[in-house]
């Protein structure tokens, strides 16, 4: 685990914005960062080496990698789909969303294809109810979600991977 | 009238050139001549209630920060906005992010935080962009930095992302976040205002509550008080959504009726293919669910506003609450067990874990309407939801257990028959063939 130059130099911003001896702030930044850096999870080797870092115990990074959703504890496929789920998409027919993705790509929630491609993860609440269904996809949002769109966005993924080799 | 979203749509507003075009840090400018102590009063003024969900007067707030000599007090605006059905927050920060940032240093300055926060919620990366843009451009025009047009005052505003955990947007375990821990909710007091971040004397805000201090600064309180009604002043982000033909985020002075909201072309537009209203969660999924019949009007049979006060007129027998904004409209095809299983869920998820109320009963009232939803429930089960969640309201530390609670709680209140029929009818409910026209009109009665 290592970070890149123009990551660690970021690394090194965010801990200079606090007062001293409050660096232990920069955690959740830092392994935002981390989990980019690796792959889209983070490793027990990962943590330990964001708590030298930061000069806390591996324990701390533990506590707050294991309480926030976003961080993965497990590899993840290249795309990760976060359909969410919750009320006011489920109006909107977000079931349906996620069952068309199960079947078009065979695996069920929290699971990855077989190519490393996919991870289809079950989110609550993305903060996008008027856009609904919706799933996250890396930084950005996907919203109106239809069959068609979803097909696109598989294609799209796809594509980048091929185009990535 | 419009005061916070009335530039929204001019190209380019998001820059500064643009954004100073049209009047943009004029609030500042009049608000760095004045005392710190003089800004807090003309919040006090205005009125401005917490447009986070709980509706706390903003300045009140303001004047109980401490004070005390050689330590440092901090700003935090909360803008972890996770609450289902609530999106106005990343509207306002994605398209006028300079008015969040303008309303941030008045009121840094009127706190006298010479280090503030905006702490995000992780999954709204892309507008962690937007802001650190924004802030960027802010600075370069001596907006930020040290010696603010030249007033001798410093600040610095940092955008800090949160990473999936809708307790953040509670504001103590906001600020355990920001500590770079868990987040688990303190217990109060003391409150932020004494011990906040680090210890120090904090104010935690909604991004909405920060950016409509730009135009009480620029109408002065006084004007701000005089629009709206009652308590209820000023404008109110109003974000919808669900079964209506116009999803999206609405300013709206706080007279408007409920009806007119959701039937009006300037709104809502009505609900899609021409179908029914069967019920409404007017802010956001915590506060109770109302059927169609006490939705537009009062228990009393007066109409009823979208304000703080006329939501909540009747109490949770027949009234709601204002809470965050977030409007969620459900037609006459929808299922309210399965409405409630899902918002069940999100708060088992969310459950820090801290009370065994909070913990294990958001757990069980998960299974349960599960349970019922797919048609392996007992008419007991009815009863055991409603004694679960009387077990967890007010005995928790934090007001996630009282969210979780309220909302199956106003479901069997209002909707106990949808659950009786899915027991009663265990082979549709799990077909999922609801039969649900028999819901479609409103209740002629309520249970309370
Ligand atoms: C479980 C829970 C979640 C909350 N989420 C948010 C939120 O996402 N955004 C917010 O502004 N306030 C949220 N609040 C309210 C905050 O605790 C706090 O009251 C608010 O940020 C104060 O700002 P205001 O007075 O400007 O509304 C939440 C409260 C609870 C109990
Ligand atoms: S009520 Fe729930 S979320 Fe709040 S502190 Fe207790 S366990 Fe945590």
């Amino acid at each position: 685990m290592k970070f890149s130059e123009e990551k660690l130099k970021k690394v090194n911003e965010i801990i200079a914005r606090y007062p001293d001896g409050k660096q232990k702030s920069a955690l959740i930044p830092i392994l935002h960062i981390a989990q980019e850096e690796n792959n889209g999870w983070l490793d027990v080797t990962t943590m330990d080496h964001v708590a030298i870092m930061l000069n806390i115990l591996p324990i701390e990074v533990y506590e707050v990698a294991t309480f926030y959703s976003m961080f993965n504890l497990k590899p993840v496929g290249k795309h990760v789909f976060e359909v969410c789920r919750t009320g006011p998409c489920m109006l909107n027919g977000s079931d349906d969303i996620i069952q068309y993705i199960k079947d078009k790509l065979g695996i069920n929630e929290g699971e990855t294809t077989s190519d490393g491609l996919f991870t289809l993860k079950p989110a609550e609440c993305l903060g996008a109810c008027g856009y609904a269904p919706m799933m996250q996809l890396g930084k950005h949002y996907r919203e109106h979600l239809t069959k068609e769109k979803v097909d696109l966005i598989i294609d799209e993924c796809r594509r980048n991977a091929a185009k990535n080799n | 009238m419009k005061l916070l979203l009335e530039n929204a749509h001019i190209e380019g507003i998001r820059y500064y050139e643009i954004y100073r075009k049209h009047g943009g840090y004029r609030a500042a400018e009049k608000a760095l001549k004045m005392a710190p102590d003089e800004i807090v009063e003309e919040v006090k003024k205005s009125g401005l209630r917490g447009r986070g969900g709980a509706g706390f007067p903003a300045g009140m707030k303001w004047s109980f920060l401490a004070k005390p000599e050689g330590v440092p007090r901090h700003l935090v605006c909360n803008a972890d906005e996770s609450e289902p059905g609530t999106f106005k927050d990343r509207y306002l920060m994605e398209f006028l992010p300079h008015l969040l940032i303008e309303g941030l240093l008045i009121s840094s300055f009127a706190l006298g935080s010479n280090l503030t926060f905006i702490y995000i919620r992780g999954e709204y990366a892309w507008i962690v962009d937007v802001l650190e843009q924004a802030i960027a451009e802010a600075k370069t025009n001596g907006w930020l930095g040290k010696n603010i047009q030249g007033t001798g005052f410093d600040c610095e505003i940092h955008v800090q992302r949160g990473a999936g955990a809708y307790i953040c947007g509670e504001e103590t375990a906001l600020l355990e976040s920001l500590e770079g821990k868990r987040g688990n909710p303190r217990i109060k007091p003391p409150f932020p205002a004494v011990q906040g971040l680090w210890l120090r004397p904090t104010v935690v805000n909604n991004v909405e509550t920060l950016a409509a201090v730009v135009p009480i600064m620029n109408i002065g309180g006084e004007a701000y008080s005089k629009i709206g009604v009652g308590r209820s002043t000023g404008t109110k982000l109003i974000s919808a959504c669900g079964n209506i033909n116009k999803p999206g985020v609405y300013e709206i002075e706080m007279n408007l009726s409920v009806e007119e909201f959701i039937y009006s072309d300037e709104y809502c537009s009505g609900i899609p293919k021409g179908k029914k209203l069967k019920a409404c969660i007017p802010g956001g999924s915590s506060v109770p669910i109302v059927p169609a019949n006490l939705l537009f009007k009062t228990a009393k049979g007066e109409t009823r506003y979208m304000n703080y006060e006329s939501l909540s007129d009747g109490g949770f027998a027949t009234g709601t609450m204002m809470g965050s904004g977030g409007f969620i409209v459900l037609d006459e095809d929808q299922c309210v067990v399965r409405h409630t299983m899902t918002l069940a869920r999100f708060y088992n998820h969310e459950s820090c874990g801290q009370c065994s109320p909070c913990r294990e009963g958001t757990g069980w009232m998960y299974k349960i309407l599960k349970n019922i939803e797919y048609g392996k429930g007992k008419m007991s089960d009815i009863d055991l939801l409603w004694d679960i969640q009387g077990k967890i309201e007010g005995n928790t530390i934090c007001p996630l257990g009282d969210a979780a609670a309220w909302p199956v709680a106003a479901a069997i209140r209002h909707f106990r028959d949808e659950f009786e029929w899915h027991v009663t009818h265990p082979e549709e409910a799990q077909t999922r063939n609801y039969g649900l026209a028999h819901y479609a009109e409103p209740l002629s009665t309520v249970t309370v």
